[in-house]
């Protein structure tokens, strides 16, 4: 009880902090322009022969996720530090857990309200035709949770540095490093390098791997593990990083 | 409440905290003094359990910091140096946060923070964010934070840095009515304000405890502790010291200053005996125009400098 409770006060601050800063604005009008360019000028919405989001909304959300999760996720602990604010949080009575878990559920939260604010594109979609709504489900679903395992890596950046900036790039690189790793052109180079068992192995720590079958509209339970697996690892990780700062 | 005993923490090869014991009972205010890097905020920061010791043992209130630091945790209220706070926030809703994850709810946790806000004199800026504010406020906001949940242990890192004198003033009234009730250890190189706030003072260099003890007693370890400052007319700086060095009780004297107008000599004594010295002076000094004559009550200053830098204080005695 105590938990969730100290989990709640921390996400409600994170939350109010975001909306109170023209950043948060800033992010939501990137984040549905960009949406908005790749449907338009790349997916080919109206050119395609069937009502559907998966081809123009969500295949492209794996690629600007990379850019995009970062820069929410890049202030939660590095700015603490900075600013010193850690020193007040972690001497409360609470435990670096729900700190940790508070954090991230309010960036979450927030990614979310940015993906439902695509809701415009659904109602066009159904509009014009008759999509399997299901499928638009799923890949919703989907869309957040690998959103919840980026947002959980650059967690980990931004807990390793006091700068937003170097905690971005290395949240970046990591993810691409995460999302190549399921991409078949590189799947392909790495079976003729490391054999097929190997670039299997490979592959399945790849974030497209795992969204594309939400993307067909299955919720697959392995496919949730894996992206839920990526969050809790993270967030663990997280924890042994500041612990290790204030250990000296 | 506070009980800190062996306490060590190593950074890297350095050691910061070097077996530190020491323990804070209700109604005791504990001033922490000591130069720059001298382990003070390191060791406040072990005592609120926002980093682990490398050795030893804080408890506050019976519960150990590392083993069970909720509870212990509870009963603190911490103002970091450099008062850091949520700048994003007003002072109301950093203060209202504070108050939640204190476990404070409702109209409990509107009653704290309308508390806190008076004591710490907020009122004017509460629904200001905490960017806007000049720095007194600021460190006032995040000094409000640490007594919004009314512990029984405040821990208080530089409180009155960077403040002006009026804000200093109320800042260590604050202190000290609380440390009536409370245990309380803040840590400061403003040496009078030992004097203003503090029962007992530690001082500590290099990590370790150099000095423990009520203020008096700490000046008492000064060289100047009982001490004889005296000016007189007439004569010439080379009999005053000559005759006054005659006398049984003395062990040193030292003319300051030498003009036409007079001598000024400061006289030590062999022991610290109160008032016999000045007694003796003055008997001895028959003839001589006395314009001048009082025992000094050793200065802190000089303890705190003798301790932490000997080298450098007996070059300027040669």
């Amino acid at each position: 009880m105590n938990a969730l409770a100290n989990i709640k006060t921390i996400t409600k601050r994170e939350l109010a902090t975001y909306f109170s800063s023209p950043l948060a604005y800033v992010f939501i009008v990137i984040f549905l322009l960009v949406s908005g360019i790749f449907i338009f000028m790349f997916g080919g919405f109206f050119e395609q022969p069937e009502a559907s989001l998966t081809n123009p909304v969500f295949m492209w959300h794996p690629w600007f996720y990379l850019f995009l999760v970062p820069a929410v996720g890049m202030r939660l602990w590095s700015e603490e530090r900075r600013v010193g604010t850690i020193e007040l949080l972690l001497t409360m009575p609470i435990t670096a857990w729900q700190a940790i878990v508070g954090k991230f559920l309010a960036s979450w939260i927030f990614l979310g309200v940015a993906l439902i604010l695509t809701f415009p594109i659904w109602i066009t979609v159904n509009y014009l035709g008759l999509p399997d709504n299901g499928v638009i489900f799923a890949a919703y679903v989907g869309s957040w949770l690998m959103a919840g395992a980026y947002l959980a890596v650059s967690c980990i950046t931004s807990a390793m540095t006091r700068t937003q900036v170097v905690s971005f790039i290395m949240a970046v690189v990591a993810c691409l490093v995460l999302v190549l790793a399921g991409l078949p052109r590189v799947t392909g180079f790495l079976s003729g390098l490391i054999g097929p068992k190997g670039a299997d192995f490979v592959s399945s720590f790849g974030f497209l791997t795992h969204f594309d079958g939400f993307q067909k509209g299955i919720l697959d339970t392995r496919d949730i593990i894996f992206f839920l697996s990526i969050i809790v690892f993270s967030l663990f990780t997280t924890s042994v990083i500041l612990r290790s700062h204030r250990a000296g | 409440m506070i009980n800190v005993q062996n306490l060590v923490k190593i950074f890297g090869t350095k050691r910061a905290v070097d077996r530190i014991s020491f323990s804070v009972q209700r109604g005791e205010v504990l001033g922490f003094l000591g130069p720059n890097g001298a382990g003070k905020s390191t060791t406040m920061r072990m005592i609120t359990g926002f980093i682990p010791p490398t050795e030893g043992t804080v408890t506050v209130g019976g519960f150990d910091m590392v083993e069970n630091p909720i509870p212990a945790k509870r009963l603190i209220g911490y103002l970091p140096e450099n008062a850091p706070a949520y700048t994003d926030m007003t002072v109301h809703g950093f203060l209202s946060f504070a108050a939640e994850l204190r476990g404070l709810r409702g109209d409990a946790r509107k009653n704290a923070v309308a508390r806190a806000i008076e004591m710490c004199f907020l009122e004017s800026v509460q629904h200001q964010s905490v960017e806007t504010l000049s720095k007194g406020y600021r460190h006032r906001t995040c000094f409000a934070q640490s007594i919004i949940h009314d512990p029984d242990v405040l821990v208080l890192d530089e409180p009155t840095d960077g403040l002006d004198p009026n804000q200093k003033h109320e800042i260590r009234n604050l202190i000290r009515r609380m440390g009536e009730k409370k245990a309380i250890i803040f840590s400061t190189h403003i040496l009078e304000e030992v004097d203003a706030v503090c029962s007992r003072a530690i001082i500590i260099d290099r990590g370790r405890i150099v000095a423990n003890g009520t203020p008096a007693e700490l000046r008492q370890k000064s060289e100047w502790a009982g001490a004889v400052t005296l000016r007189v007319t007439g004569v010439n700086g080379a009999t005053v010291s000559q005759r006054l060095a005659q006398l049984p009780t003395v062990k040193r004297v030292t003319v300051i200053k030498e003009d036409a107008s007079g001598v000024t000599a400061r006289v030590f004594p062999k022991t610290s005996a109160n008032g016999a010295l000045a007694h003796s002076i003055a008997d001895a000094a028959q003839g001589w125009r006395i314009e001048e004559l009082h025992t000094e009550e050793g200065r802190l200053d000089e303890v705190f400098r003798s301790i932490t830098m000997p080298d450098t204080v007996k070059e300027e005695k040669q």
